[in-house]
């Protein structure tokens, strides 16, 4: 503080400005006021008029035509920490990537982020080739990431889920580590493809619980096995899928997956649409229902058309 | 090592086109180990203790014998190291120790040698507040750095100067030093000391029996050996087309900042906190805002601890539109707490003045609100110093009857306590 100076000597509101301090605040460059066009400040308020700034990661979508994606912070969760990515390079080839950032761990959002941005293109790489081999490299490279974001106020270190899946003329290869889910719904019957490592799938792994009980616990959704720096095991478990003809992979996190678990259950809300509907318009119905459905938890929908 | 921790408790949702939003901003100062000897890496800290010698000081002669053993005691509890000197004020200040216009630095011989010298006052002449401070100032001013405090004891009003010198004399002191003031009897004017007392961040009480300086003495010297660092502000910054309506200390006594904020640039201003020991301290911050439409949020201001210019902690006041009624009427409690303690402070000193101006039925009024904002809040204190003045009759309507003859000091005490205010549970 400037020394003695700093105090009002004839007091009130007619002083002259003294304008050589900085405002208290670090403005994110670049980044301008959707109501004003000010200068928006880190903690997302603008430094001119005040107004909170829309999270532009709130509501995101991916339209590749045969391949879609979109996820959505809900109605409950103050930030979107769910993250996806999403490539299609070429016919007959796709690979999708969804992480769920744990919303009791530190930095959550940041955390899956980078854990998606690091998986993606690991597994576009070799995607063509084993993708056994390409989900627990991507998975590898996802963990590296999430184990390198800093904690922010204490508590546990940046923790997400992850489920990938490479779609390679006709052959689908799921790894998941956590609770994100991955279904068929079509041709041969609807499916689920994971099994959570959570609480609730050890249960009833068990045999100790059904498994409608045992996903209504408060402990359900704890899960066993995360990413993150205190995560004891992150090798995926992975699974292969021959479609046997026409239908959706539906990749999600478990903001959509709570209200319709069972794989009949999901690919019955999808018999109102026609059947030719778009990915993007099948990822916007199952996010609508989850929405209306009480849209607590983020919601992240990745639709492949086979 | 002082920490700051600062919190917001406000209710955030405003009505369709609401404009005015309050939070209650807790601060908490943790860490501090006080003012230090020389070599014990505590902050500097300078001492002056100005003491009326004019005199009326010498009927009763106890007044000034309490006043010469109040200020050896706060001499005994100066820590070692600690910059200080006493002032004897009369028509003018004038050294009482050292004898050279300087400070020294406390230690068990220069404390003998002080206390021995404050021994020999003796009481004469006038009364002249203003040239004391100006006195003290330039004692302070030997010492930049340091953190400053001083005791001001009178016994009677400022009548050997000017009102105006007074008034320049004090406005040279301002943000120079803090100054707890106390008036000794009842001959000395609560106004003029609590001039001081706001301008100098410091505090204003009654002395009622000479018997009762040297606890008081005791507890401001603890306290201001307690401060372990100074010159902090509050730096509020708001939104453009917002008005900053008023920033107020309302814990542990009522202060208003806001006559004293200092713009830092054209959306943010500083208002003065003083020196902090390890304490806890509420403001009131109220901010008057553009309406945005129902479901914006927008921030209505950040509130930071400042430390030599450096933010050392901060809390957002945040304003939310919305149409849910049940949310939009929900009345904090601390800001209602506060609300009505300010509104305490204000009836209780409306309704001496009225008394004082022979207009009864506007203090009765005042009075009997008071008595009744008292009780509400359970400020048990004020409650005990209003029955001095009223008589009671129904404390939870307010109906009061003013007492035929009132004791001096009782006004007076009931006068200078009006802002100290009950803390609320968050």
């Amino acid at each position: 503080m400037a020394g003695d100076d700093r105090f009002c000597e004839a007091c009130g509101s007619d002083l002259p400005l003294a304008a050589t301090q900085p405002a208290p605040m670090t403005e994110a460059a670049g980044s301008r006021c959707a109501t004003c066009g000010g200068a928006v400040g880190a903690d997302g308020y603008c430094g001119q008029c005040g107004i909170k700034q829309p999270d532009p990661h709130d509501h995101e979508e991916i339209d590749l035509g045969w391949a879609a994606g979109l996820t959505d912070r809900g109605l409950h969760h103050p930030a979107n920490e769910d993250a996806m990515a999403l490539e299609a390079p070429r016919p007959g080839l796709a690979i999708a990537v969804v992480c769920d950032g744990v919303s009791s761990s530190s930095n959550a959002q940041q955390g899956a982020a980078a854990a998606v941005q690091a998986a993606g293109p690991r597994l576009l790489d070799a995607a063509g080739g084993d993708a056994k081999a390409a989900l627990i490299t991507a998975t590898a490279a996802a963990q590296e990431a999430i184990a390198a974001v800093p904690s922010i106020g204490g508590g546990d270190s940046p923790s997400c889920t992850l489920v990938a899946a490479v779609l390679h003329d006709g052959e689908l290869t799921v790894g998941w580590v956590g609770d994100s889910r991955a279904y068929w719904c079509g041709a041969g019957g609807n499916q689920r493809l994971t099994t959570d490592d959570s609480w609730a799938a050890e249960q009833v792994t068990a045999g100790r619980l059904t498994e409608d009980v045992a996903e209504a616990r408060v402990e359900a959704h704890t899960i066993t096995r995360w990413l993150g720096a205190d995560a004891p095991v992150t090798e995926p478990r992975v699974v292969r899928f021959q479609p046997s003809g026409a239908g959706r992979v539906i990749v999600c996190s478990d903001g959509l997956w709570n209200y319709a678990s069972e794989a009949d259950h999901l690919a019955s809300l999808l018999d109102p649409l026609a059947p030719d509907a778009t990915p993007l318009e099948v990822a916007h119905h199952l996010t609508d229902f989850a929405l209306n459905s009480g849209g607590h938890d983020n919601i992240t929908v990745v639709v492949l058309a086979v | 090592m002082t920490t700051f921790t600062a919190e917001t408790y406000q209710n955030e949702y405003l009505p369709e086109g609401g404009t005015e939003v309050n939070a209650i901003v807790t601060v908490t100062a943790t860490g501090g180990g006080g003012v230090g000897s020389a070599g014990g890496g505590g902050p500097e800290a300078v001492e002056v203790i100005m003491l009326d010698c004019s005199g009326s000081m010498s009927q009763p002669p106890t007044k000034l014998r309490s006043a010469r053993d109040a200020t050896a005691t706060a001499i005994d509890c100066l820590r070692d190291g600690v910059w200080f000197a006493v002032i004897q004020g009369k028509d003018y200040g004038s050294m009482a120790y050292p004898g050279a216009q300087t400070l020294v630095q406390a230690t068990a011989e220069t404390k003998r040698a002080a206390k021995a010298a404050v021994a020999q006052l003796q009481a004469s002449g006038g009364t002249a507040i203003g040239a004391w401070l100006t006195l003290a100032r330039s004692l302070f001013e030997t010492r930049p750095a340091a953190i400053h405090h001083a005791i001001l004891l009178t016994d009677g009003r400022d009548e050997s100067e000017t009102h105006e010198a007074f008034v320049s004399a004090l406005g040279g002191c301002d943000g120079r030093f803090q100054c707890d003031c106390r008036g000794v009897g009842t001959k000395w004017e609560v106004s003029e000391l609590r001039a001081v007392a706001t301008a100098l961040l410091g505090t204003v009480d009654i002395i009622p029996d000479p018997a009762g300086m040297e606890a008081d003495f005791r507890a401001m010297i603890d306290s201001a050996m307690g401060k372990a660092v100074s010159r902090v502000a509050l730096r509020v910054w708001s939104p453009q087309a917002t008005t900053v309506k008023f920033v107020k200390q309302v814990a542990p006594a009522i202060d208003d900042l806001t006559p004293k904020r200092t713009l830092v640039n054209a959306l943010t201003a500083d208002y003065p906190t003083g020196a902090w020991g390890d304490e806890s301290r509420d403001y009131h911050v109220c901010i008057e805002v553009k309406p945005a439409a129902v479901g914006a949020e927008m921030l209505a201001a950040r509130v930071s601890l400042v430390v030599d210019d450096e933010v050392v902690s901060q809390a957002l006041v945040k304003a939310i539109w919305t149409d849910d009624a049940v949310l939009s009427t929900k009345i904090n409690q601390s800001v209602a707490h506060y609300t009505g303690q300010a509104e305490l402070a204000q009836v209780i000193q409306e309704g001496l003045e009225a008394r004082k101006a022979g207009d009864d039925a506007t203090a009765t009024s005042k009075l009997g609100r008071a008595v009744q904002l008292a009780a509400e809040s359970g400020n048990e204190g004020t409650t005990r110093l209003l029955a001095k003045v009223v008589e009671v009759d129904n404390a939870q309507t307010g109906k009061v009857r003013l007492k035929g003859s009132v004791d001096a000091a009782d006004e007076m005490a009931l006068d200078t306590r009006s802002t100290k205010t009950t803390r609320v549970k968050h």
